[in-house]
């Protein structure tokens, strides 16, 4: 049986997917066989952030309609063998995702897969509802603000009441926290919110802080997953955050402001 | 506003019902003079019902019965449990045929309830602790409600709003360990944010009615 992981967090353009991608790949790159699913029909870009846009014949939605099997629809990593990607359709809209649909493709999976991460789109409309209802593990990401927070707390919620183990009264889903785009500068300054401070009022277990970092969109952009990039401190802080999740315990990094070194601070 | 000449509103009376289970007017009459005999201070111009249910399709005569209760100083105001034919007498008499309430008192208020919720209340959800008191044991967040018809007492930090005293019990409280709230109220009564600021920020508190406004007290640590 897999586990089911859904990367979530109620407000938009947190971090969702840049998240799902590295964590994905960390688990892979461990040896872990894991599969990515794009849960945001209509705006896929999971495959892009995968660098493997260019390879999408057949979807998640093909899939749920009998138009392709899995086999069809799943994308091979190009990177690391153990990693599969299932994209989502730019064509269809959110409503095309059922729960029947996908418990049973998620069911499928299960059998062949040690991890499946879900990407969830942002809000709490029917796509959101989709892929975090069958999760084991959510990851509520969260980045520094009081908009996000209320988010996440948000999501917590609907965890709690609208998830299949809360229907099946089962044992809760495990609820992580992944604080994003982090600038221990600007929480200095008060402009955001310190990790204590998002972890007084969402009261759940920390797994990761990933800093603010331009090596995000660097990677990005060239289809990289962040955590392929072990120069940066996003990629390390990625790499820390899946080993926790495999119940390594980690301490944190890149939580407080840089030291200058002296050359640095000549130098610039 | 001028007050109208004439309002109409709605009262219960308690009145002495006189249970007639004879239609022999000179025995009534008998037994009638020997109660007043017994309690002639209770019964001097007390509005006074007779009840009919013992003597259902039997003849009495209700005119005569009326005049002999009058010359005692007892006022007729009606009957009850009485056949049509009875009705009818008493209609044509001036009076009024009442319908008997229920015998058995009040059932007793059902025992109070408490509900606990032993997790934290999270923005977008609402518990309503209905006829009784909710205990929360974690914290309610900004944009999540809890309510109750009783007290409400949250073993964490209170961030989101919460009502007691929902439907109307002005004796009912709000306790949190720590109060940092959007909104509370008791009874209808109720404080936003800014009003509790005043307070003092985020410490614990109890919050109650002191006749119609709301007071806030720090606990003891
Ligand atoms: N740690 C980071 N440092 C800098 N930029 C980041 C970081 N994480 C994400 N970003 C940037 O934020 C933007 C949104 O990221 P991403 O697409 O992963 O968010 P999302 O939550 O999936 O968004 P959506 O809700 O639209 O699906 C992207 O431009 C990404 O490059
Ligand atoms: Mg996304």
């Amino acid at each position: 049986m897999a586990q089911i992981i859904v990367v979530t967090s109620g407000k938009g353009g947190v971090g969702k997917t840049t998240s799902s991608a590295a964590i994905a790949t960390g688990l892979a790159l461990k040896g872990h066989k894991t599969v990515v699913i794009d849960f945001d029909i209509g705006l896929r870009n999971l495959d892009l952030v995968m660098g493997c846009e260019r390879r999408v014949v057949y979807d998640f939605v093909n899939v749920i309609n009998g138009e392709a099997n899995l086999n069809q629809a799943l994308i091979k990593d190009k990177r690391c063998d153990k990693l599969f990607i299932l994209p989502a359709s730019q064509t269809r809209d959110k409503d095309a995702l059922t729960k029947e649909g996908v418990g049973k493709v998620l069911a499928d999976l299960s059998k062949d897969f040690e991890f499946i991460v879900c990407d969830s789109p942002a809000g709490i409309e029917t796509g959101a509802m989709m892929a975090l209802y069958f999760a084991d593990t959510a990851i509520v990401t969260t980045n520094p603000e009081v908009s996000s927070v209320r988010d996440s707390d948000r999501i917590l919620g609907m965890l709690q009441s609208r998830s299949r183990r809360a229907e099946d009264n089962l044992e809760p889903i495990k609820e992580y926290l992944l604080l994003t785009r982090y600038s221990p500068a600007r929480v200095k300054t008060g402009e955001m919110l310190s990790v204590e401070d998002v972890q007084e009022i969402l009261a759940i277990d920390l797994l990761g802080v990933i800093p603010e970092s331009q090596a995000v969109l660097k990677a990005s952009n060239s289809g990289v997953p962040v955590i392929i990039d072990q120069e940066s401190d996003a990629g390390q802080a990625y790499t820390d955050t899946v080993s926790r999740l495999l119940g390594e315990d980690i301490p944190l990094r890149f939580t407080s402001e840089e030291k200058k070194g002296f050359l640095k601070r000549i130098f610039g | 506003m001028q007050k109208p000449v004439l309002e109409l509103k709605g009262s219960s009376f308690t009145l002495s019902v006189l249970h007639v289970n004879s239609t022999d007017l000179p025995l009534l009459l008998q037994e009638l003079d020997k109660k007043l005999a017994q309690a002639p201070q209770f019964f001097i111009h007390a509005p006074l019902v007779l009840n009919f249910s013992a003597i259902s399709g039997e003849a009495i005569d209700l005119a005569k019965l009326q005049q002999t209760m009058a010359d005692r100083q007892l006022i007729l105001v009606g009957v009850s449990g009485a056949d049509a034919q009875q009705q009818q007498q008493a209609e044509s008499l001036g009076i009024a045929h009442l319908k008997m309430g229920k015998q058995n008192p009040l059932p007793p208020p059902a025992p109070r309830v408490c509900k606990i919720v032993k997790q934290n209340i999270r923005s977008g959800q609402q518990i309503y602790a209905k006829g009784g008191d909710l205990v929360i044991f974690g914290a309610v967040s900004n944009g999540a409600e809890v309510i109750a018809d009783g007290s409400i007492h949250i073993y964490g930090t209170l961030r989101g709003k919460a009502m007691a005293g929902a439907s109307g019990d002005n004796n009912a409280v709000i306790i949190a360990k720590t109060l940092d709230a959007e909104l509370v109220s008791i009874a209808g009564q109720y404080w936003l944010a800014e009003n509790l600021q005043q307070h003092g920020a985020k410490s614990s508190g109890c919050i109650r009615l002191n006749g119609e406004s709301l007071i806030v007290e720090t606990l003891p640590d």
